[in-house]
């Protein structure tokens, strides 16, 4: 689709043949050498952009002012920087795009509403360095020109490959946000409509009235009677319309549901959206009977007021206000996820692909994600790197071509608009996003010439049938451009022959000539991941597939990338990263030691709030810390895993959080809101608590109550195991073995918290595998006849030994297997009384 | 682990004053290594009932009956009705049609007695209005009649219809029953046993005092039946008797001192003035040849057939045991101090040390007059087959008494609580296991296997 010479280059032909020694890391992994020139930020890219990260643009097309911008997400000024909207606004809403016909249609005495597909399209200015995915939509206004108000919302980015490769994804969640603003619209329309019909109707009577007494004065055939009654005839007319859209607009539900290609989207659709929407008919029924008694009709004066006299409504007013807030919360989401680089975009993607292929064990240590809500079936895509909409979906199932059809438009701009401004000085964001930004510098140069691409895909077969004779003329003219570049190139990319026709190609034909399907991935491959260590491991498990855990992918090959999987093995980028700005680290450190006694630690355990990523890795940093001041560390670790409380003793409160948020990273089955933990206890606590919480903070106070808190911890000593931070005392069972030393080694070179913690999480993963393999093979499990208990747990004990674990690190694989079983039994609800496995085994008293 | 070494009684009186026996942390036998807490009632939980291998019913102070699963630890009903404390709880089997259906049957405080459907949780029946309330309750299967005992024992049938009752007794009123063979009960009633003949003719039944043994010094708190041949009764002053059941006769009688004696003579003069409660025996339990006796703090073990002490331990608990149970290998306890404890018998491994008569008080078969004359005798050397009663496991968990306890054998051990909490003790091996063939058992009904 993308003809543009810009691309082509950077596709090489076939060169994904031999995988033969995939523990080699092919050339294209690695990550390209940053040539020193003199102290220059190798990793800006942003350099044409004149704003400074992505952002969200609403605008309009008024018939009164022509293309304005309304809003931008985020609303802060100065992330669009010197960008000039309006200019932008031009471009986005000049891309043609008449689509929705509302008028008289041939044929028929009444206006028709035509419900018409939002348009999705792609487009580039190089010259500005902005690309954009371009959302049309229009709203009905009964005060507009033809009812229709167009708009547009546009992700624009200094990014295109994000916008080329993300488009997909960008167009799902803007549907949703259109859909969101659609509906409010029709809501807000209807009722429009039906004050405007109490108008009419009142207007109506009252001119009746005065024909009458016309025709009681004048006589029928006087001209101010016929003049009367032209106007009441007018008025009926009118009357007549309004209820046909009424009843158009109304009836928009069950027309919609017919739409095949919209099922999707209506499903995902919140719940109260989708409540407004069914319950639209006979909810304006009811509305109506109390606005009668509210809604004082007006009469409408025969001529209305000048189209440029009349305020346009806005936006807010044009959809309901809580739609149009909920949409701009949407957006708000959309602006949020889509943010940083597209690596680090298509790191969380296959991140999100693969935990949820997971199920079974992903709640044990991953951060609860919003796949559970249902949205099953989403494609999602390992986008390669060359600029073609990702044609790859997991769930193996052919992309239907017909969903969308992209042509490329390549088009001259008009040069030197806006052409002054160098490119701005800007080195602020965070590493991660540079780095990743680091390889894009070669893509930069190609685009210096005065193209722009511009893509236009229309997405769905409705919105191709009513805008394609319009779109057909041009489009024709396009692609024969378009096509004589792209035959050579050997992308396979679905397009439209310069007859218009489409061409249906099998996206499995695309997969095959572009990439390669992993289906049956070596069993020894998988084998050899398990005893590497972690770091080297995730790209492989990744390419690889785990056995275990059926993954089926099939991963686009494409030569370039090398830069989206160097991205992927973070652990070694960031370690990278580390080395480089060593000096950071330093500062980082000694602000960590210093601040040891400070009360900073901020929990993250307020109540109701959702635990994220970025608390984790935060984590990281305290952990780091806590595994080098305690030797005993690796023990307090093992009480985590292995499902004993860990009660973390103190008198000062600050210290005491800090330590939980440090160690919370451990607590297997943390839970969304991380309900397993209490970070700060000042009561004494209960038998049920401990079942309840696996890490609590508890004070140690003077009083009454702290020695009643004494006494509980005394009491249900064998339960637990107690953390003194007073002291540096820690009591627990002992712990041998290597596992945990691995993971917690006081000697380890990282020095990033948000490495350690990618290392933890590399370890914690491969200690689920393990629990996950313990738990589903059947020979350890079922007894061969009805009287042997003691064999299986005879097989148990050794398949856990086999695995070369000690009975400490068993007892961790075994509570981790039990959470699986319980949570595979009970579903991810929580089982209504829990129980609480402990073990009888004597603790011994660690100190500094 | 503290061992207890009989004799040399004044290490031993020290060791088991100042400190309490403990087991510690390493615990290899004891089986118990999960535990669910099951949380409904709003005051102390007194009575379980068991009624089929899966349910129970637990009942308390607040007046609440609920009915849990033991697997799961589901709550499944909430029987409601009883305005006061339950005094008595029994599970109830009959036959009606074709099927055979368990019921509860409930007395309480506020006079009423009430039959229950633990299926659906109906009260079928209800009595109000009685004159007293009901302490202790009795099903006879074979007459298909129960029996309520308070300030009289009344008898009732099936359908909850009185069929007839004694006079009334006394203030105390029947604190136990246990049924004797043909048609006789044998109801603590004080300081007394009272033996009672059900006269059954056609479907009228009558009931009538025949004989009262008043061979207790002191009230009478545990009643139990060992087997078809033997019932056994424990006072207030630690005595135990072992009666014949069919003449009603003394079989054994035990007086349980606990007792560090400066001389033979005065030992029981001491006994009378002082460390009264810590003798008391509160419960028995029975396997029909071995009788197990909560005595005060401590565990005394009694075989019945040999008429001999197999075991004890003055100080099992560091507070009054108040539930016993044997089972196979070993015995289980639980006390006010909290605890249930899990104990096996052990050979000695050393002949023991002759102990004192101070520690228990050996009378043999004697009539009630002749206990008073016969001194004390010394007669440790004369048990052969003492043993000794190891810890072997330790089951903590609640924060005050624990009640009562009821096992399902291998599947858990339920405990009921003064901290309005039942646990439920489980074997995490083999729950463990369970649980693995539940989840090959969803993977089969999935397919995914």
């Amino acid at each position: 689709m993308i003809g543009s010479p810009d691309v082509v280059a950077f596709t090489k032909e076939d060169d994904f043949g031999d995988f033969s020694d995939p523990l080699s890391l092919p050339e294209e992994f690695s990550v390209p050498l940053f040539t020193h020139a003199a102290n220059a930020n190798p990793w800006t890219k942003t350099s044409y952009a004149k704003f400074s990260k992505d952002f969200i643009l609403i605008s309009e097309f008024s018939e009164q002012v022509g293309p304005q911008p309304l809003l931008t997400i985020p609303s802060d000024p100065k992330v669009c920087g010197t960008f000039d909207l309006n200019y932008f606004s031009l471009r986005i809403m000049s891309v043609d795009y008449q689509a929705s016909f509302v008028g008289h249609p041939p044929g028929s005495n009444y206006p028709k509403l035509n419900f018409v597909e939002d348009s999705k399209v792609v487009l580039g200015d190089s010259k500005e360095g902005a690309f954009a995915y371009v959302h049309h939509l229009t709203l009905y206004d009964l005060e507009a020109r033809g009812f229709v108000r167009p708009f547009c919302m546009a992700y624009i980015s200094a990014d295109e490959r994000k916008i080329m490769q993300q488009f997909q994804e960008l167009s799902s969640e803007f549907s949703k946000a259109s859909e969101c603003l659609k509906s409010g619209n029709r809501k807000a329309f209807a009722n429009e409509l039906e004050k405007k019909l109490k108008d009419l109707e009142y207007t109506r009577s009252v001119l009746h009235k005065e024909t009458e007494l016309q025709k009681m004065n004048n006589g029928c055939y006087s001209t101010q009677a016929i003049e009367k009654a032209n106007e009441l005839a007018n008025v009926e007319k009118s009357i007549y319309e309004h209820k046909d859209l009424l009843r158009q607009i109304t009836s928009y539900p069950s027309k919609r549901k017919r739409d095949v290609d919209s099922v999707q989207c209506e499903a995902e659709k919140p719940p109260v959206l989708d409540e407004t929407l069914n319950s639209n008919p006979s909810d304006s029924a009811e509305n109506t009977e109390s606005r009668k008694s509210s809604y004082t009709p007006q009469l409408i004066k025969a001529k209305s007021a000048k189209c440029f006299d009349k305020r346009l409504k806005t936006l807010e007013e044009l959809c309901d206000t809580s739609f149009f807030l909920q949409t701009l919360e949407q957006l708000n989401a959309v602006e949020k996820s889509f943010r940083g680089d597209l690596c680090l975009i298509y790191t969380s993607q296959i991140d999100r692909a693969l935990v949820s292929k997971q199920r079974v064990t992903s709640f044990l240590f991953e951060a609860e994600h919003d796949w559970e809500d249902g949205g099953t079936s989403k494609n999602f895509s390992i986008p390669s790197n060359n600029p073609t909409i990702p044609i790859l979906n997991l769930s193996g199932e052919p992309l239907s071509l017909d969903s969308y059809t992209t042509c490329i438009d390549v088009d001259h701009l008009k040069p030197g608009v806006e052409s002054g401004e160098g490119p701005p000085e800007s080195s602020t964001s965070d590493i991660t996003q540079e780095t990743s930004e680091a390889a894009d510098t070669e893509t930069k140069g190609s685009f210096s010439s005065d193209k722009s691409i511009e893509a236009l895909g229309s997405v769905s077969p409705s919105s191709l049938q009513t805008n394609f004779f319009d779109g057909l003329e041009r489009r024709s003219k396009i692609s024969n451009a378009s096509y004589s570049e792209n035959a050579s190139s050997s992308i396979a990319v679905p397009h439209r022959r310069s007859d218009g026709n489409l061409v249906q190609m099998d996206a499995a034909c695309c997969i095959g000539h572009d990439g390669f399907i992993f289906e049956d991935p070596l069993p020894e491959l998988a084998q050899e991941c398990c005893g590497d260590t972690v770091v080297n491991q995730e790209p492989l498990s990744l390419l690889h597939g785990d056995p275990a855990l059926q993954m089926d992918y099939i991963l686009e090959e494409s030569p370039n990338m090398g830069l989206t999987f160097s991205e992927l093995n973070t652990s070694v980028l960031s370690e990278e990263v580390a080395k480089i700005n060593i000096e950071d680290v330093f500062d980082r450190t000694s602000f960590m030691s210093a601040s040891t006694s400070s009360d900073r630690a901020v929990s993250p355990f307020t109540y109701g709030s959702v635990l994220t990523i970025k608390q984790k890795k935060k984590a990281g940093h305290s952990v780091l810390r806590f595994i080098r001041q305690y030797p005993f560390a690796q023990q307090a670790i093992s009480c985590l895993l292995s499902g004993r409380t860990l009660v973390i003793l103190g008198i000062d409160e600050g210290t005491v959080r800090k330590l939980v948020n440090a160690l919370f990273i451990f607590v297997p089955n943390l839970g969304k809101y991380g309900e397993t933990v209490q970070p700060w206890l000042s009561t004494p606590f209960q038998l049920t608590d401990l079942q309840r919480w696996k890490l609590i903070g508890l004070q140690r106070a003077a009083s009454p109550a702290g020695s009643s808190i004494l006494h509980s911890l005394n009491r249900y000593s064998r339960y637990i195991s107690i953390l003194d931070c007073d002291n540096k005392t820690l009591r627990c069972p002992p712990y041998k073995g290597t596992l945990i030393s691995h993971l917690a080694d006081h000697r380890t070179q990282i020095k990033r918290g948000s490495t350690y913690f990618l290392h933890i999480q590399g370890m914690l993963t491969q200690l689920t595998a393990k629990a996950f393999l313990y738990t589903f093979c059947h020979h350890i499990h079922l007894p061969m006849d009805i009287n042997d208990q003691g064999s299986v747990t005879s097989r148990r004990t050794n398949f856990l030994l086999q695995l070369g674990y000690t009975v400490e690190e068993s007892k961790i694989i075994q509570y981790l297997s039990e959470l699986i079983k319980q949570h595979y039994i009970h579903g991810s609800s929580k089982v209504g009384n829990p129980s609480f496995s402990f073990n009888y085994t004597t603790s011994y008293l660690y100190k500094i | 682990m503290l061992r207890w070494i009989l004799g040399g009684r004044e290490a031993q009186g020290a060791v088991e004053k100042s400190a309490a026996l403990f087991i510690g942390e390493e615990q290899p036998k004891n089986c118990f290594t999960e535990m669910q807490v099951l949380k409904g009632h709003f005051d102390i939980v007194r009575f379980l009932v068991q009624i089929d291998d899966l349910r129970f019913a637990s009942a308390g102070d607040d007046g609440l009956v609920l009915i849990w699963n033991v697997e799961t630890g589901d709550c499944l009903l909430e029987l409601r009705g009883h305005t006061q404390q339950i005094t008595a709880m029994t599970s109830y089997t009959f036959i009606r049609g074709e099927n055979t259906h368990t019921a509860l049957i409930t007395a309480s405080s506020d006079r009423t007695l009430s039959l229950w459907d633990p299926d659906s949780g109906n009260r079928v029946q209800n009595i109000s209005d009685l004159q007293s309330s009901v302490k202790c309750l009795l099903v006879l299967d074979r007459l298909d009649v129960w029996l309520s005992g308070g300030n009289e024992l009344c008898v009732w049938n099936q359908d909850f219809e009185l069929q007839c009752k004694t006079v009334h007794h006394s203030d105390t009123g029947i604190s136990a029953m246990v049924e004797l063979p043909k048609n006789f009960i044998a109801a603590a009633m004080d300081k007394e046993i009272v033996i009672f003949k059900l006269n059954v003719s056609g479907s009228d039944v009558a009931v009538m005092a025949i004989r009262h043994l008043a061979d207790h010094q002191d009230t009478i708190h545990s009643l139990i039946s060992i087997n078809d041949g033997l019932f056994a009764s424990g006072s207030h002053i630690g005595e135990l008797i072992i009666w014949d059941s069919v003449d009603w006769t003394i079989q054994g009688y035990e007086l349980i001192l606990w007792e560090e004696s400066k001389g033979d003579g005065h030992s029981e003069v001491k006994v009378t003035q002082q460390k009264q409660i810590e003798r008391s025996i509160q419960h028995m339990s029975s396997d029909g040849e071995l009788l197990v006796a909560a005595v005060g703090s401590g565990l005394y073990v009694y075989n019945v057939m040999m008429k001999t002490v197999v075991a004890y331990r003055k100080m099992a608990h560091d507070s009054n045991v108040l539930h016993t149970m044997i089972h196979t290998g070993g015995l289980m306890s639980c006390s006010e101090d909290g605890s249930v404890r899990m104990w096996e018998l052990q050979d000695l491994p050393l002949p023991a040390e002759p102990a004192s008569s101070g520690f228990f008080g050996m009378f043999g078969t004697f009539g009630r007059s002749s206990k008073h004359a016969g001194p004390p005798a010394k007669k440790l050397p004369e048990i052969p087959d003492l043993r000794s009663l190891e810890l072997i496991g330790d089951l903590i968990g609640h924060s005050g008494a624990v009640q009562m306890f009821v096992s399902f054998e291998q599947k858990a051990l339920v405990t009921c609580s003064t901290d309005h909490l039942l646990i439920v003790w489980k074997d995490g091996e083999l729950q463990s296991q369970l649980r693995s063939l539940a989840v090959f058992h969803k993977l089969e009904e999935n397919q995914q296997l």
